[in-house]
């Protein structure tokens, strides 16, 4: 586990505006009422209702027929306190591309093979594309870049079966499945079905592993949706690059 | 309620004038090379078919509706006619052919019989071939002619009703999955000053090999491309149009597997404008090649008969491309685009060519090399209404650091003289546009075009400063690019357009002409392959 960080440490914190313990929040939304003074005060009504109090109506503005959108700044009383947060740290050390190159190189002595796509209907290819594509990033190169990575991206709208059969036929050491439309909670449907699929046609020893990533996946999610990983809004290709290495190259050795 | 900017004036495309010192022999070799690059596509377009050509002729000719499973009729007949003759000579003549022996008294019924077993087909020779291309090319004149009407009835409404106040015009898009929602949103959205509405298509759609029937009311992040849809949609928007005293435009998706039949359907329909890409479907659908150009083609006749505009998906480049280094994969695109949009018989104004601000917004002087571009697409194509296209790929969720790059796309699009502008949402890779997004995001766009709308009658580059070399340097590495497509080889000797495809000159992504979706509905033409639609549309 990588080290807790000290802002843990610091105890319960407020909101900040501009000086210490102020607690001064911003906050948009739309009411579907006409604008009036009664309009206003309703959004200073709902600003209460949700902790902030005293809240400063400082915009209001009729959008539409019987809608109205206002700003509100205000105070809450709320404390947050950090140690009690739950998050998922990086548990593996970040390489760069030569190192991970040459980590792969020594272990297995062949390149690990990559197989990655958008499952399901979803054809937005921006997430796997950021992670595969040479060009990457986040000024960092994708997993394309990395000479001991061999990358199969079979890009979108690819059903789970073909992504099954590709990940048997390329002998895949890892599968990336990237999930960016969630209505319906499609995402999460999509990612179930495929790593059931995975289990049903591979011995549990042999089964690639299983990642997934998107802006709309929580990270602790991993184990109820049946996958190795899931990675979240942000994510780079060197941290991808450096997970599959630790688990597959590192973790394996160890195992050996 | 936003002003809709009546004191700017309108920038019409004629104001267009030269203004990075492009070299008009660069110019004249760029589009020579485009229409050798697409020469070779066009021919072997016209040598094939696809079931989803054939489909749209008979929905021309009036077959709608669908089976208990919802497959439509058009998909059960041209099934059956293809088990029985093969889709190389067409489905016209064993379909009318079928009607003359009396085997139906209609299309539907044929259809039904057909689907149910009690119908074979068989292919007409001599003086029944005849008659059944005469009967064929009756049943499909009156579609063309109804889609001829829907063009006329557009002008006539346009004229008494009134057209956009100003150009750009404002693009704005709903997308609830729900036919039923959409429409309030729709109306909403053009009270607001929208004045195109465009309505995303479930994502799943392009890949299924038949267009859903009926108003539908579930979709992924879009609603489903129907004919029902169309019609609710566009009457609609004709009764806000009255409302508002001005045109609403409709656009929807020619693209995907079905892209000829959903065209037919716009045109039956009077939808005003499609995105319509010429490899769009390729490159980022995996759809075959040779499927999509003959798709390609035959939609674009449809549309330019239509009148409808199409947009091209230019933007598409640079959402997986890094924007600068892909800049001129936009303007060959927009060349090719351009080539085959013309050869399908559609004009300048139809020609809605696709660009996008899509450049990282913290690399040095980005805001300039936008300019750039946008200024390049606009004196390459003078006469065509661009489509601009605000930025996804830098929206970060910030959406106070968004609504100032939104700004900055608005006020490219302003000095450039788009004729149809995306508005871009500060919500965009966050939630669905709410209703106040989209009121913001008019806000933006009103409050630039208002402050800065004429801009460009003061606006010039110095002849020899950082935006008209980078033009220009776009323009030759466009050139380069298309030099190199067109020397480029395979072993079975495909077009040059098709090898390039192939080994991954677009995107990074390598289409082989033999692989993709769709390629088993392709079919080499007979040498009696007939079709009406086509040989009224050619004419």
């Amino acid at each position: 586990m990588a080290s807790t960080s000290s802002t843990n440490d610091r105890g319960p914190i407020r909101p900040y505006g501009d000086t210490t313990g102020d607690g001064m929040v911003q906050l948009s939304f739309t009411l579907p009422i006409e604008h009036s003074k009664v309009a206003e005060g309703a959004a200073v009504q709902l600003a209460n209702k949700m902790g902030m109090d005293p809240a400063l109506v400082v915009h209001a503005k009729a959008m539409g027929e019987g809608f109205t959108f206002f700003v509100v700044y205000g105070r809450v009383n709320h404390l947050v306190d950090p140690s009690t947060v739950e998050v998922v740290e990086r548990d593996y050390p970040l390489l760069t591309p030569k190192e991970a190159n040459s980590a792969i190189k020594r272990a297995l002595r062949r390149r690990l093979v990559v197989v990655g796509g958008c499952i399901g209907t979803d054809a937005h290819t921006v997430g796997i594309d950021a992670i595969l594509n040479i060009k990457g990033f986040a000024g960092e190169k994708g997993l394309e870049y990395y000479r001991e990575l061999k990358v199969v991206n079979l890009g979108a709208q690819v059903s789970v079966p073909q992504l099954v059969e590709r990940a048997r036929e390329e002998k895949a050491d890892a599968v990336l499945v990237s999930q960016v439309v969630t209505q319906r909670d499609a995402h999460l449907l999509n990612t179930r079905e495929m790593s059931a699929a995975f289990r049903e046609s591979y011995p549990e020893d042999k089964r690639p592993l299983l990642v997934v990533g998107g802006p709309r996946f929580d990270e602790t999610m991993a184990a109820d949706l049946g996958v190795d990983r899931v990675f979240t809004r942000g994510t780079t290709p060197g941290e991808v690059a450096s997970y599959l290495v630790h688990r597959l190259v590192t973790d394996r050795k160890k195992a050996a | 309620m936003v002003s809709t900017g009546s004191t700017t004036k309108k920038t019409s495309s004629t104001s267009v004038k030269p203004r990075l010192g492009l070299d008009r022999a660069d110019v004249r070799r760029a589009r020579t090379l485009a229409r050798q690059v697409g020469r070779p596509i066009v021919r072997l377009a016209k040598q094939h078919t696809t079931v989803s050509v054939e489909r749209a002729t008979l929905r021309m000719a009036g077959l709608q509706g669908a089976d208990p499973d919802g497959t439509p009729w058009v998909n059960r007949l041209a099934d059956v006619v293809r088990a029985d003759t093969g889709l190389e000579h067409g489905v016209a003549l064993p379909v009318w052919h079928a009607l003359r022996r009396g085997h139906a008294d209609d299309l539907l019924t044929l259809a039904q019989k057909a689907a149910a077993g009690s119908v074979t087909f068989e292919l007409p020779d001599g003086k029944d071939a005849t008659a059944a291309a005469r009967d064929a090319k009756r049943a499909v004149g009156a579609g063309i002619k109804r889609i001829d009407a829907n063009r006329r009835e557009r002008e006539r409404l346009i004229k008494r009703i009134g057209d956009a106040p100003r150009k750009p015009w404002i693009y704005l898009i709903v997308a609830t999955g729900d036919i039923y929602e959409d429409i309030p949103q729709a109306q909403a959205a053009a009270r607001e000053g929208a004045d195109i509405i465009a309505v995303i298509r479930s994502t799943g759609q392009s890949l299924l090999d038949f267009v859903p029937e009926g108003a539908t009311r579930e979709g992924f992040a879009g609603t489903y491309a129907t004919q029902e849809n169309f019609r609710l949609m566009r009457e609609a928007l004709d009764e806000t149009s009255r409302e508002l005293g001005r045109y609403v435009r409709l656009t929807n998706y020619a693209s995907g597997l079905c892209m000829p039949e959903i065209a037919t359907l716009a045109g039956l329909q009077r939808l005003d404008m499609m995105l319509n890409d010429s490899m769009y479907g390729i490159l980022f659908r995996d759809i075959n090649p040779v499927r999509t150009f003959v798709d390609q083609r035959f939609s674009r006749q449809v549309h330019a008969r239509a009148g409808i505009i199409i947009n091209t998906g230019e933007d598409n480049y640079l959402t997986t491309a890094d924007a600068v280094e892909a800049a001129h994969t936009v303007t060959v695109s927009q060349l090719l685009n351009e080539y085959f949009a013309k050869e399908a018989g559609l004009e300048d104004w139809q020609l809605g060519l696709g660009h996008a601000f899509e450049i990282d917004p913290s690399i040095p002087d980005s805001f300039r090399l936008e300019l750039a571009h946008a200024m390049l697409a606009r004196e390459l194509f003078p006469e065509a209404p661009l489509k601009w296209m605000p930025p996804t790929r830098h929206m970060t969720g910030d959406v106070f650091n968004g609504f100032l790059l939104d700004g900055f796309f608005n006020l490219v699009g302003a000095l450039t003289g788009q004729g149809i502008l995306l508005v871009g949402m500060m919500t965009e890779a966050v939630v669905t546009p709410w209703l106040s997004d989209r009121d913001l995001a008019l806000q933006n766009v009103h409050y630039v075009m208002n402050a800065a709308g004429n801009l460009h009658e003061d606006f010039r580059p110095a002849p020899d400063g950082f935006i008209a070399r980078r033009a220009r340097e776009v323009l030759g590495e466009a050139i380069d690019l298309l030099q190199a497509i067109n020397d480029d080889t395979d072993t079975a000797g495909d077009p040059p357009l098709l090898a390039a495809i192939a080994d991954g000159t677009f995107g990074l992504m390598k289409r082989p002409p033999d692989k993709g979706r769709g390629l088993e509905g392709v079919a080499r033409k007979a040498r009696d392959y007939y079709n009406p639609a086509t040989e009224i549309l050619e004419g």
